[in-house]
């Protein structure tokens, strides 16, 4: 367990921002995975002060609040709608009910855990981050970006006309996935998201062009795999062909 | 530092560590129900509601409930024994040790979905582990329960 | 018994702790103990290595810190924490801190503070220097390894079980029946494989843990959630060095223990901080604690050779297991035995010549214990799996093929000891399993498409209901006041219900209702002795125990009644829950004789009675498991799981019912997702986040079904339920996995990824 000597609760981004310039200092998510570390924190900033919790829906965008829990995702209709029900996919599995309660989007993305399904979910969406600081930039830009002493406000996901798959294999039902698969069709443009792999999500890119079988090859061949005890990298490899297929074939990628 | 709360329809206001868990902190008040299975936000017996939704106390701080409602087993006993003689009637209580996470999170459930599916119910319970029963005893009780109230 | 229609035996009434558990109240160690030391362990980071200089100042002079242990401060006699009766099989070869530490989680120091964070600093700031030494971490090299894991010259075994401490041995034997070889030579159908299980954890919800203060005599007072009471007394005193009438050991609720907590783990230590300092102290194992030093199932790899006829008639069977008692030798001779003795008798219908040998080794890993299945899981699993293997090569059903072969009522077991099947329902278990499954139609590999098939699986189990000639079981009924009855007992009801069964025996037997009868257990200043709640005996041994304490009670209330009528006790006889005079037709009603035996009276209302058994009578059980199997990603989904059990007559069939549930989860468990590996000697798996039990989503829908023995030694018939359906998951699911993939998994688990890249 991590020991924090302070609390606060940030009234405004700016005082988050400026605490979290100290570096024994910490932004909290929904705590799940800081709480496991054995470190020490200063002080914990908290933003569940700033209204940071609510999925605005336009015509055009979602905002998603850095506070927002999976759980909200899980149940969100116009996210479902979007996503063909993909943003449900991709969290449902998360350990339970309770967890997905306190864990936040915030959290998830900021951390850009190798596990993490909601990463996976969101890269194959135009999704961009909002940073208090660094504006707003693509999500696919700041997964690859070094941790730094932002602070992440949220997501928005542009309604771009899309079609979604999510695949994940799990040995056990709610247990982190051995591999993900979050794939897109975005206006006319294929999107394989690998995550766990086990390292952090990333997209490969692709066209209608190739066949399902085709392009799986080539998303397993150009995603990079690793081995840990819930699976080796040949086996991951081989998941990426087999879920990557499968999902291209739920899209209809295929004629 | 100072905070106050309202557990189980009472305001409390107590002196605390930054980290302490609200697992630590309800038990300190004597909701004894409130149960640790892992330190890794993996079993559910931890199991309370929190402005009524079901959250693990285990990985929120005191701090963090400070200002909400937190409702434990102790302050929802009517409400749980409307159902749990179903389950006690398949002997799926066993050795209880998961129970209390398990009662909380099927109020929270049957609040949110009052006719749910099995299918619902597996799914909405799945964060809450039980080594003993097998699982299927507690949906058998569940399921007669709803099946009484038709 | 005569044939009477049962009025609580049988029936399915609700566990006599159901409502205080459901809702919440605090009936577990850490809710019922108050204020107490906080007690933490410092443990090894090497699986084995001598503590050189071992440096607590600084620690000491944490605030709140009151005393801190070392191999230095403790006593210097070896004992054995396996609850088992004395003298135990188990060596001696354990103290409460030893200078040479021989797994990672060893016990180096213990902090006793007034609080948990002020026990965590001071842990960080004792020093410690280690002289590291070479470990024996592959239990196949552990015998005879220059490398010695209890190196020792007080090594001490209480039993001669063929140990040998110099050769890395806790055990060792081998026994056999006919002439193996001969029969073998002349089988036309020789198969031999080596099948492999690991060290699976009990996973319980409630982790170890227990509480000590000094009592108002000035004795150690010891509140503990374990399955042994008096083993628990025997082991603390013994550890200790202090007379066993300086101990007492009591058990509120327990949070499951499913074997785990038939073995002493963590009591010593806040025992030893209570009796230092004579402050209340309290120990609770962190569920990584409980991963890495607890005490689950001995890890076995078993070979197993069987010799057939081409009509499927087996012939000889030659089992050697190997297994891995870890650091310590707790149950190491003991569970081996039930990997052949509760696995070949299954076949004693046709087989005419068994071998079965076996060798139990130390290592520098987690020291293993007493799990549900106790060897019988890990026999059971490559016999089992090997009969499915012959079944398939003869192109023979594998029911059918068991039919030909199973042993049943009335047959000589050799490989059992020799014990009659006094009670068996085995064939019986089988067909209606069968027809209940629909195997005919679910065995066949059914394509389902993308990739996915569905076909089925099947295994036997037994196991026992005591163990023979050795487990002590006690009850005392008293009589009160109004007519009902006090049951204390020291068997320990650990979630499985024995309170209540035992209860519904004393309400049969007394023709009263349950509700009428209190029961109480387990303390060992109340409790009338019994061994403990494991080796499936509780039902079986203390059930008869009760019976017979009935029987005393009946003729202690007659003398009572008698007195009451003003006759001899001759004229009087007990009737109906009551005593008559049948000459007048006179009644004397219970809540009568519960009066008078409080007033100018010489007889105790109240007796004790205690039983043993020279046989274990095993249950029998079918399990049946239907799966869907993605040949592109390994998954397999459990969509229905069927077993019919033989347990004699259930006391209790919705608990027998559900005990059967929990079992096969359990299995499902260790064959599908629950995995144990190693790095640096210590399991990776250490936490509910990686060592993977099943959820309610992964153990598809389950059917359970009896069919009826009467077993004349048990109480109203009963076998035991406990032990025995953990056994079939496994057999059953790499037999269905087998079906899907045309691969034999003879090691578990049998994961995903183990299915997905060993195709054919």
């Amino acid at each position: 367990m991590i020991a924090i000597q302070n609390y606060v609760r940030a009234q405004s981004l700016e005082e988050a921002w400026e605490l979290n310039q100290k570096k024994r200092n910490r932004v909290i998510g929904g705590m799940l995975w800081l709480k496991m570390g054995r470190g020490s924190v200063n002080t914990a900033i908290d933003l569940c002060d700033l209204g940071l919790d609510t999925i605005e829906e336009t015509d055009g965008e979602f905002t998603i609040g850095a506070m927002v829990t999976l759980r909200q995702l899980e149940l969100h209709p116009g996210l479902n709608a979007y996503t063909q029900g993909a943003m449900a996919k991709a969290v449902k599995d998360i350990v339970g009910v309770q967890f997905r309660n306190i864990a936040t989007v915030g959290g998830s993305i900021w951390g850009r855990f190798g596990f993490s399904d909601v990463l996976t979910v969101f890269l194959s969406m135009e999704c961009y981050v909002k940073l208090h600081k660094g504006g707003i930039l693509p999500l696919e830009e700041f997964v690859n970006r070094k941790y730094d002493r932002d602070i992440l406000v949220g997501l928005i996901v542009k309604k771009v006309p899309a079609r979604f798959s999510y695949q994940a294999m799990r040995i056990q039902r709610t247990d982190f996935p051995v591999i993900t698969c979050a794939l897109s069709d975005l206006h006319g443009e294929i999107r394989a998201c690998i995550g766990a792999r086990p390292n952090k999500a990333m997209v490969i890119r692709g066209s209608r062009e190739l066949s399902p079988a085709a392009f799986a090859e080539e998303a397993a061949r150009q995603a990079p795999t690793g081995s840990n005890i819930r699976g080796s990298a040949a086996y991951r490899s081989h998941l990426i062909r087999v879920l990557t297929q499968r999902a291209l074939e739920e899209i209809g990628g295929t004629t | 530092m100072e905070i106050s709360l309202t557990l189980n329809g009472k305001l409390i206001k107590d002196n605390i560590d930054a980290d302490l868990l609200l697992i630590d902190f309800l038990r300190s008040h004597g909701c004894y129900s409130v149960k640790r299975g892992c330190e890794t936000a993996n079993c559910g017996l931890c199991t309370v509601l929190m402005d009524g939704k079901p959250i693990l106390s285990c990985s929120m701080l005191a701090a963090r409930a400070a200002g909400h409602q937190v409702q434990t087993l102790e302050g929802l006993q009517e409400e749980a024994k409307e159902f749990v003689g179903f389950i006690a009637d398949q002997g799926a209580d066993q050795c209880g040790f998961c129970n209390p996470g398990f009662v909380m999170n099927t109020i929270a459930l049957l609040r949110e979905n009052p006719d749910p599916t099995d299918d619902e119910i597996r799914a909405y319970l799945a964060g809450n582990l039980c080594r003993c029963s097998g699982y299927d005893g507690q949906l058998r009780g569940i399921r007669n329960f709803l099946n009484s109230r038709k | 018994m005569e044939e009477k229609e049962l009025k609580s035996v049988g029936k399915s009434v609700r566990k006599k702790d159901s409502m205080q558990l459901l809702l919440g109240k605090p009936v577990y160690t850490e809710d019922v103990t108050g204020d107490a030391l906080v007690v933490k362990l410092l443990r090894s980071p090497h699986p084995n290595a001598l503590v050189e200089t071992i440096n607590t100042a600084a620690a000491k002079k944490v605030p709140g810190v009151v005393e801190i242990f070392t191999w230095e401060d403790v006593p210097g006699n070896r004992f054995a924490i396996a609850g088992q009766t004395f003298p135990e099989p188990s060596p001696y070869d354990r103290l409460i801190i030893d200078r040479h530490v021989r797994f990672v989680g060893d016990v180096v120091a213990i902090i006793a503070a007034e609080t948990e964070k002020a026990a965590l600093k001071a842990m960080k700031l004792i020093k410690v220097t280690y002289q590291v030494l070479p470990a024996v971490l592959d239990f196949h090299t552990a015998k005879d390894n220059p490398v010695l894991v209890h190196p020792e010259e007080d090594w001490y075994p209480p039993c001669p079980v063929g140990g040998d401490n110099k050769r890395n041995l806790v055990a060792s034997d081998s026994c056999q029946d006919g002439d193996v070889d001969a029969v073998m030579a002349d089988c036309p159908i020789v198969l031999e494989h080596t099948f492999h299980t690991k060290a699976f954890n009990q996973a319980m919800m409630e982790t170890f843990r227990t509480y000590c203060d000094m009592d108002r005599y000035g004795r150690l007072h010891v509140v503990s959630s374990t399955q042994i009471v008096f083993h628990c007394r025997r082991i603390i005193a013994t550890a200790l060095g202090i007379p066993k009438s300086q101990v007492r050991v009591e058990k509120p609720r327990i949070g499951g223990g499913f074997g785990a907590k038939q073995t002493a783990v963590c009591e010593i230590y806040p025992a030893f901080v209570t009796w230092k300092t004579g402050r209340a102290s309290r120990l609770v194992y962190t569920r990584q604690e409980a991963q890495i030093a607890g005490s689950p199932r001995h890890e076995m790899e078993i070979k197993v050779r069987l010799g057939a006829d081409r009509d499927g008639k087996i012939r000889a069977l030659d089992l050697y297991t190997l297994s891995n008692s870890g650091a310590y030798g707790e149950h190491g001779p003991t569970t081996v035995g039930l990997s052949g003795h509760k696995s070949i008798p299954l076949y004693t219908g046709s087989l005419e010549a068994f071998r079965f040998g076996y060798d139990v080794v130390y290592t520098n890993l987690q020291s293993a214990g007493a799990y549900r299945g106790y060897g019988a899981t890990q026999g059971i699993f490559a016999l089992e799996s090997m009969v499915n293997e012959l079944a398939e090569k003869l192109g023979m059903d594998p029911t059918v093929l068991r039919e030909k072969n199973m042993v049943r009522q009335g047959m000589v077991m050799p490989a059992y000891y020799g014990e009659v099947a006094s009670a068996c329902a085995l064939d019986k278990c089988m067909a209606h399993c069968k027809e209940l499954f629909h195997w005919d139609e679910k065995y066949p590999v059914r394509d389902m498409g993308g990739g996915k098939v569905r076909t089925a699986g099947v295994a036997m189990a037994m196991q026992g209901s005591c163990i023979s000639s050795l487990d002590v079981g006690s009850a005392t009924v008293k009589l009160t006041e109004e007519g009902g009855y006090n049951l204390l007992i020291g068997a320990a009801d650990m979630g499985t219900g024995c309170d209540t069964i035992l209860s519904q025996m004393v309400a049969e037997h007394m023709d009263c209702h349950v509700d009428q009868v209190a029961v109480f257990g387990a303390d060992t200043d109340a409790s009338p002795y019994d061994s403990g709640s494991y080796a499936s005996s509780t039902t079986y041994i203390t059930g008869k125990a009760v019976e017979l304490a009935c029987d005393k009670l009946k003729k202690q209330m007659c003398l009572i009644g008698a007195e009451i009528l003003g006759c001899s006790e001759a004229e009087v006889e007990f009737e109906n829950g009551r005593v008559i005079r049948p000459g007048t037709g006179e009644t004397v009603a219970p809540e009568q004789i519960g009066v008078k035996s409080q007033l100018f009276n010489t007889h105790p209302a109240e007796a004790t009675a205690t039983h043993s058994s020279p046989v274990s009578p095993p249950p029998y059980m079918v399990g049946m498991v239907e799966i869907e199997l993605d040949k592109l990603t390994g998954q397999v989904t459990v969509l229905d799981y069927m077993a019919v059990v033989d347990c004699g007559i259930p006391i209790n069939p919705a608990l027998a019912r559900i005990q059967t549930e929990g079992g096969i989860v359990q299995g499902i468990g260790h064959t599908l997702m629950e995995n144990v590996t190693y790095r640096g000697g210590c399991p990776a798996e250490r936490s509910l986040m990686q060592y993977k039990i099943p959820t309610r989503l992964d153990m598809g829908k389950l059917t359970v079904e009896f069919e009826h023995s009467h077993e004349p030694t048990g109480p109203f018939g009963a076998k035991s339920i406990g032990e025995i359906v953990i056994n079939t998951p496994a057999p059953a699911l790499a037999h269905a996995i087998y079906r899907a993939t045309g691969v034999w998994h003879r090691e578990l688990p049998i994961t995903p990824e183990q299915i997905a890249m060993n195709q054919k």
